[in-house]
């Protein structure tokens, strides 16, 4: 059991710059993995239970998962202050490499060779993408109940290219809807 | 000044439906940003897909792209400022709120119901993206081999990605 050690450090506006930006620049695609080592295992400001508990209030809204769980931590810590300082250090790094990379675009995208890397890059990127889909597919625990519903939504907003939002609002009527009515007769 | 504005308005609009992130976003990103306003084509958006992809940082980064090739840094700033900051505001008002609902049967039928909604996001993306790449048969062959590799191996997907720059580099996809 990990309980809530009274010793458990408190960082101050610094560290938590600086420990979110270690978040920020050390994840590709996805940087949810490092936030949680970060803080749980390598500096021990949230227990195991407490990040899945707070990581659940940020998958529940919408948003960047990420940049709402800094916001939270920052919070926690350090107030408004810090609810600004954690999110700015997680994004303010990989905006700048971000920001030099679109400069290079603009100025050799144009340029057959730029244009064949990026078209492997997609290629791969596009590939990373399907293999998401299926590792979050393969983490719902009632396949059979859920996964129509992840159908219903690839039709409606890739095949009929419905507006996300009534998609996403008749979906969660009728996927929520179950779940309720599924955990009420247990 | 107008089109910052607007960049800032359409982004803030679309946090509020990111379940599942800016990943499972793209699709509707690319309906608001491609075909509405044609702020850029189909290319365009895989690339800056792509370069976000081979970027450190979170998946937001996207967003950022998308901006600053509509609007210069400005747009950069007001795009990544919509779409995190409704949500932060949100989060930040009510977490103490949350955390006394924790485990009650609404909440957990809405945790439930969300996640395979963002799995047809996600999947919507990742074809939205080999469509709009406009991908031949070897690039096909070197999406299908990322899934495999990625599902089946422990690698870091900077490897994909390098491979993927490699091969586009040689002409061979």
């Amino acid at each position: 059991m990990n309980q809530h050690q009274p010793n458990q450090v408190r960082p101050d506006l610094r560290a938590l710059f600086l420990g979110f930006s270690s978040v920020g620049l050390s994840g590709f695609g996805g940087v949810l993995p490092f936030a949680r080592r970060m803080l749980v295992d390598q500096r021990g400001w949230m227990s195991a239970e407490e990040f899945n508990a707070q990581l659940g209030l940020c998958q529940f809204l919408p948003g960047p998962n990420v940049v709402n769980l800094a916001v939270l931590v920052g919070k926690r810590y350090r107030g408004l202050a810090g609810a600004i300082v954690a999110p700015v250090g997680l994004l303010a790094g990989p905006i700048a490499i971000v920001l030099l990379l679109a400069m290079l675009y603009d100025a050799y995208g144009s340029l057959p060779v730029a244009q064949s890397m990026l078209r492997g890059v997609a290629a791969v990127g596009a590939g990373l993408l399907f293999a998401m889909a299926w590792r979050m597919g393969m983490a719902i625990r009632d396949k059979a109940a859920f996964l129509p519903f992840a159908a219903l939504v690839v039709f409606g907003i890739a095949w009929l290219r419905w507006p996300m939002l009534w998609v996403m609002l008749a979906g969660l009527l009728l996927s929520g809807g179950l779940a309720y009515w599924r955990l009420g007769r247990r | 000044m107008s089109l910052i504005v607007d960049l800032f308005r359409e982004f803030a609009i679309l946090s509020f439906v990111a379940f599942g992130g800016a990943t499972a976003l793209l699709p509707e990103m690319h309906r608001v940003v491609v075909e509405n306003h044609q702020w850029l084509d189909d290319t365009t958006f895989t690339h800056l897909y792509a370069i976000a992809q081979a970027a450190p940082g979170p998946n937001v980064l996207v967003v950022t792209l998308i901006g600053w090739h509509v609007g210069g840094l400005g747009g950069a700033l007001a795009a990544t400022l919509a779409m995190c900051l409704p949500m932060s505001v949100l989060i930040y008002l009510l977490i103490d709120r949350w955390e006394s609902f924790a485990g009650k049967r609404w909440q957990r039928a809405i945790s439930i119901g969300v996640a395979p909604l963002a799995v047809g996001l996600v999947f919507s993306g990742a074809t939205l993206i080999s469509q709009a790449a406009n991908l031949g048969l070897a690039a096909w062959l070197l999406l299908v081999a990322t899934v495999l590799a990625n599902l089946k191996t422990r690698l870091h997907p900077l490897w994909f990605i390098g491979v993927g720059a490699l091969l586009g580099l040689l002409g061979l996809v």
